[in-house]
């Protein structure tokens, strides 16, 4: 139920997340998601994409340094309180949540959050047995 | 394997009666010919007969590498110009260039000497050699030729530049033993990494670096990458160029120094005494059998120490640490001594870090500041901001702990830092600039 997140290491300077998305774009790959974590010195740009593998080895072949990690992505409804109860029921059972972001889906009524936790495995063993959706990566690259 | 084990392995006591004999011709000849000379022995009243032991070689007057710059081009040699069959210099990147002439016998005698070199790191004429040295002024590339080719080894000249052809060519030629700087190497192995080449799926399997300093944390690095051994190789222009000293694969711990054609002394570099033999201090070198341009305690600027106690590979000479910075561009900040070599150590032991850094030095107001810049590589990175602050945090510690001073860590792009061909830009003062 793992997602594949990319994740790149940017120098606060002019032009280095242009340059990210032209290779992205060059390669034909589409974007799914994005958050972008910055200090005053550099950045870390998280994304999901259509194809990790083909995004990863583009961006590497550019000279980035590029990183893999196991994502998850929940469905919440999108009303007051739907974020609420996931993060209620994680913080209950002792999991923290690393960073996190969200899109709206346009289709559904619901919205996307992508979480990065401590404990992947337990975090998704506990959304499972509380039947709270899981969007599994196959499905998350396509959305 | 030993190329001249008469003489390398020759007792102390007759190693010793050898440096002597030639010590005294070698004032002899200096004070004979050479103006510079002759006017410091006089200023320092001594004459060429006043030196009866080894002993009595502080008595003699320094050479520094201002001396070789104000006698620019030929002011020190010691023989008539049409004896001199090549001329060598220093790059010269701090005013003029200091220059250092061979005659036909230096040559011989230099080929010998890295030829024992090649042969303490455990190549041999079934070798082939891939001399990825500078080819020109610069003494490494030619240096390095001449004692393949006395090997007896196949040599293949490459030179320095077209870095991704000679990744090739060490595939496409076979070569076992590479000859370059160690910064070089690691720029090798990844222009090689790109094009598709391991370089543990080549015949390589021996490296001889030197002409810079390096840690034996970059060594372990190197040596895990490409799957070599590499070896540690000293040498400096104005005396002669690569091979005076060479650490032997038995041991791999000092570089066993050419006694029988050079005498080595530590001294302290601010009272110019002589140290005893163990301690660390700047190694001073005098030229036994140098014909063109020989010198007389020679000022290296290399802090180090020496060691006389017997090697297991057999070799009677003493052997010479690494250089642990230099007492020239040691740099000061707010008061303390730091050399580049410290910190690249403590960065190479900290878990993950690449040895690709640049030590910056500004001036903010009156107050020196130090940046180190690393570049992140895979292993480094993280997709959590914390982690990376706490490697960078990490870091500064330390130093500040070791050294004394505060740095400001900055981590950067990979390649962001500028890659030479040769030697690695290490340090950026900009403080005068």
């Amino acid at each position: 139920m793992k997602a594949e997140q990319i994740s790149i290491f940017l120098e606060n300077r002019a032009g280095r997340l242009e340059e990210v998305t032209r290779v992205l774009a060059e390669a034909g790959i589409s974007i799914r998601a994005l958050s972008l974590a910055d200090t005053s010195d550099f950045g870390i740009l998280r994304l999901i994409v259509s194809d990790h593998e083909k995004a990863k080895k583009a961006l590497k072949e550019h000279g980035f340094t590029v990183g893999r990690n196991a994502v998850v992505a929940v469905e919440v409804s999108d009303a007051p309180g739907g974020l609420h109860a996931v993060l209620h029921l994680l913080c209950g059972n002792g999991i923290n949540v690393e960073y996190m972001y969200a899109f709206v889906h346009q289709r559904e009524k619901s919205a996307v959050i992508i979480f990065r936790f401590d404990r992947t495995d337990q975090a998704i063993e506990l959304l499972q047995k509380h039947k709270i959706p899981i969007i599994p990566g196959d499905t998350l690259y396509n959305i | 394997m030993i190329f001249d084990m008469d003489i390398e392995t020759l007792p102390r006591e007759d190693l010793e009666a050898l440096q002597l004999k030639r010590l005294q011709r070698l004032c002899d000849r200096v004070y004979a010919n050479v103006a510079f000379y002759r006017k410091a022995f006089d200023e320092a009243g001594i004459k060429p007969g006043d030196i009866q032991s080894l002993k009595d070689l502080h008595l003699l007057p320094f050479t520094e590498k201002q001396d070789l710059r104000n006698h620019y081009p030929f002011g020190l040699f010691a023989v008539p110009k049409d004896n001199v069959v090549r001329i060598h210099a220093s790059s010269g990147t701090t005013g003029k260039a200091s220059v250092a002439g061979y005659t036909q016998r230096d040559i011989a005698n230099w080929a010998t000497m890295m030829a024992r070199s090649l042969m303490a790191a455990g190549a041999s004429r079934r070798d082939i050699i891939h001399v990825a040295y500078g080819y020109g002024l610069f003494t490494g590339g030619l240096g390095a030729h001449y004692g393949a080719e006395r090997l007896g080894a196949t040599t293949i000249p490459v030179s320095g530049g077209g870095t991704r052809r000679q990744a090739m060519l060490l595939r496409d030629f076979g070569a076992t033993v590479l000859c370059c700087t160690p910064s070089y190497a690691l720029v090798l192995y990844e222009a090689a990494q790109e094009a598709g080449i391991d370089f543990k799926d080549l015949p390589l399997r021996l490296g001889v670096f030197g002409a810079e300093p390096w840690t034996d944390g970059m060594r372990r690095e190197i040596e895990s990458k490409m799957g070599i051994k590499a070896i540690d190789i000293y040498g400096l222009s104005e005396v002669m160029g690569p091979g005076v000293g060479i650490e032997c694969v038995e041991a791999q711990n000092g570089a066993h120094l050419q006694e029988d054609h050079f005498l080595f002394e530590i001294i302290d570099p601010n009272t110019k005494e002589v140290l005893p033999p163990g301690e660390t201090g700047e190694l001073v070198i005098t030229t036994l059998t140098k014909e063109a341009q020989p010198l007389i305690r020679y000022r290296t600027r290399d802090i180090t120490r020496l060691d006389y106690t017997p090697c297991k590979c057999g070799r009677t000479t003493a052997r010479m640490f690494r250089v642990q910075g230099r007492s020239d561009d040691m740099l000061i900040i707010r008061g303390v001594n730091v050399f580049p070599s410290q910190i690249e150590s403590i960065l190479l032991e900290t878990e993950g870090c690449s040895p690709y850094y640049q030590l910056v030095v500004k001036r903010e107001g009156n107050l020196d500041t130090l940046d180190i810049k690393v570049e992140v590589d895979e292993k480094l990175f993280s997709d959590e901001i914390k982690k990376l602050q706490i490697l960078g945090n990490k870091i500064q510690k330390t130093i500040k702990d070791f050294l004394g001073v505060t740095a400001q860590v900055k981590l950067v792009e990979p390649r962001s830092i500028e890659r030479s061909e040769g030697k690695a830009k290490r340090i950026l003062d900009l403080r005068n600039a």
